[in-house]
């Protein structure tokens, strides 16, 4: 596993900043994943070891946590709200065309990998529903009709749309 | 004439040129709450907050003051200070607009609750999809730590304490506050069972720590700033202070409405702030705090005595937004967040959806909310598979009631009330799914699950 730098410093500076190391999980595995993609069995190890806890320790907190993951996600990661106010505004529907036009199953990678598409649950954006996350960039209304136009704009720009362009996305980034 | 919002911790979020910078907020009478606090007594602060009545405004709508009156400070151990901002409670979406747009108003309201509690160390726990508000927050410690606000020897006064930035991962049972000190411990967010483990007496590194949600933390600084007993005479009895809510769902104008607690009542919410329905829609139910609050059907009558004695006797329109009416009504009001559902709703559907979500959400560790979640969502996605049977709506009652009442922590109501309101307030719709006789759902009307 190499890690870059930047990382390494970030990995340094934060162990300290908390009462007990141990605190310092959550913050180290972000970081990690941000770096690597995912959290390898090795990165579990090294962790394990930077923070002073057992690899199960580590491993538990990663098979927990929807976020942390054992795989890569796609290069692009969408993640779609599938709870009630924005199923109640077409999510269901939006999920299907970004897996549709990504070539992505649900909750898996595109074969080229290049995209996970994936269901997650309430983001906390529920007034202004579907509410829709590419990488680390929420956007807010991504309807049903406006979801072809979004993922030109917002994902991939090569994709082609079916159907003539909905209107143009206003998909306030929050 | 129509309702209208009153906005104290909103008041100026939403100006055009107001910035979460801490420029900004100093121009706007930033920190001058902050600054008087230091020159009183700790004790004389929590008596100030004692006065106020605030009552928590994550869910359970504790009392504040009587909540920190629990601090074990015998003990001698370190004491903790921590902002709950998991928002994760669908249909929740108002500390988002209260840390991403003024920041400052919270970490002003964290370190008066800071001092006044005698804290340590305060954490910001936020959850990990808050990508970006976490940076919004980590800059604004920077702001306010270079300006002497937080951090050693705050405002010269002799008193230090830094705030961080945790963020979660992803998990809803990080917002339940047992959970939330597991999680922050670097541990699975465990929640603890309660008793011994109240947060007052043995919460983080097992110290005496404080969970707050993040509006109640805003509102400390108000409350401080005008005093408690001030504080109090906005609102009703009991239920002091403005609240935000929450609206989303089937409404012509979803978003964030403060007002006084009370002020409002359901039908001025819907009808006056948020516009009404979509055209031709008819009002079915209603959530009032969130999916864990049992629903509501818009054509019951609600009828009872309030605690005084005096009967009332409302419709669902009648009901004011606060703290009590919704218990006197036989749900909570919850994280105030509202989710309106039209007559195109299947209420099956829609109860299918929200044990999804409950099924994903259960830590695991008792068997009832482990297994009973499963076994909701089992039978609810079954019923919209098209094999529903005629013993499952009173099978989905049985399964719900014998969780609530027997689990570590609150989760197991949450996941409960649902399934038993849904059930009990809809019951034709839950028996029609098994006989064939459930009418088709309008084409304009999505997919659940
Ligand atoms: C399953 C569950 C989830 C919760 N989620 C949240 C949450 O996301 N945010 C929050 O502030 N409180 C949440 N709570 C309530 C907290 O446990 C706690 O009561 C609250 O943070 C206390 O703050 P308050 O007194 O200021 O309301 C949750 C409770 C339960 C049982
Ligand atoms: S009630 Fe559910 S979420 Fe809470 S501790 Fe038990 S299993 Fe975990
Ligand atoms: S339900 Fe999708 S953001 Fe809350």
């Amino acid at each position: 596993m190499n890690l870059k730098p930047e990382t390494l410093k970030k990995i340094e500076t934060v162990i300290p900043r908390y009462p007990e190391r141990r605190s310092a999980l959550l913050p180290v595995l972000h970081l990690v994943q941000e770096d690597q993609g995912y959290i390898s069995k090795e990165a579990m190890e090294w962790i394990a070891e930077q923070v002073g806890v057992e690899p199960i320790h580590v491993y538990e907190l990663v098979t927990f946590y929807p976020m942390l993951r054992e795989t890569p996600a796609g290069k692009k990661q969408i993640r779609v709200c599938r709870t009630l106010s924005c199923a109640l505004a077409g999510s269901y529907k939006v999920c299907e065309i970004f897996q549709k036009r990504l070539g992505a199953p649900l909750n898996g990678v595109s074969d080229d990998g290049e995209y996970s598409v994936e269901f997650v649950e309430c983001l906390a954006s529920c007034g202004t529903a579907p509410a829709v996350l590419v990488d680390d960039k929420l956007y807010e209304n991504v309807t049903p009709e406006r979801t072809e136009n979004f993922i030109k704009e917002h994902v991939c720009p090569n994709a082609r749309p079916q159907q003539p362009a909905a209107e143009a996305v206003e998909g306030g980034e929050n | 004439m129509a309702a209208q919002e009153t906005r104290m911790l909103l008041k100026y979020t939403d100006e055009p040129g107001y910035t979460p910078d801490i420029g900004c907020y100093i121009k706007h009478g930033g920190y001058e709450t902050l600054k008087k606090a230091l020159k009183l007594k700790p004790e004389e602060l929590r008596q100030e907050i004692k006065d106020s009545e605030i009552r928590g405004r994550g869910g359970a709508g504790f009392p504040t003051g009587v909540k920190w009156g629990f601090i074990d400070y015998k003990s001698g151990k370190p004491v903790y200070l921590i902002c709950n901002a998991d928002e994760s409670e669908p249909g929740t979406f108002k500390d988002r607009q209260l840390m991403y747009k003024d920041p400052h108003q919270l970490l002003e309201g964290m370190m008066i609750s800071a001092y006044a509690i005698q804290a340590k160390l305060s954490f910001i726990y936020i959850r990990g999809e808050m990508f970006r508000g976490a940076k919004i927050l980590e800059q604004a410690i920077e702001e306010a730590r270079a300006k002497g606000f937080l951090g050693d020897n705050i405002c010269g006064s002799g008193y230090s304490c830094d705030m961080l930035v945790h963020r979660g991962a992803g998990a809803y049972i990080c917002g339940e506050e047992t959970g939330l000190i597991e999680s922050l411990e670097g541990k699975r967010a465990y929640p603890r069972i309660k008793p011994p483990y109240f947060p007052a007496v043995f919460g983080l590194y097992q110290c005496p720590t404080i969970v707050n949600n993040v509006e109640t933390l805003c509102h400390v600084k108000h409350a401080i700033d005008m005093g408690g007993k001030e504080f109090a005479k906005i609102g009703t009895p009991g239920n002091t202070g403005t609240r935000i809510w929450s609206v989303s769902g089937h409404i012509q104008k979803p978003g964030y409405y403060e007002f006084p607690c009370g002020g409002i009542t359901m039908g001025e919410l819907i009808y006056d702030l948020c516009g009404g329905l979509y055209p031709g829609r008819k009002l079915k139910a209603v959530i009032p705090g969130g999916t864990s609050s049992k629903v509501l059907n818009a054509e019951d009558r609600y009828t009872g005595k309030l605690k005084d004695g005096t009967p009332f006797d409302w419709s669902i329109n009648d009901i004011p937004l606060d703290f009590d009416s919704f218990v006197h009504v036989g749900s909570m009001s919850g994280s105030a967040a509202v989710i309106v559902m039209d007559d195109s709703t299947d209420m099956v559907e829609a109860l299918a959806n929200i044990n999804a979500f409950y099924a994903h959400e259960s830590c695991g560790q008792c068997t009832p909310c482990r297994e009973g979640c499963l076994w909701m969502n089992k039978i609810t996605s079954r019923m919209m598979a098209g094999n529903a049977k005629e013993t499952d709506a009173d099978l989905l009652h049985s399964v719900s009631l014998q969780i609530s009442g027997r689990t570590i922590c609150a989760h197991g109501e949450a996941a409960a009330w649902p399934t038993e309101s849904f059930v009990d307030k809809f019951r034709d719709e839950f028996l029609a799914k098994a006989s064939g006789n459930a009418s088709a759902k309008p084409e304009s009307a999505y997919r659940l699950i």
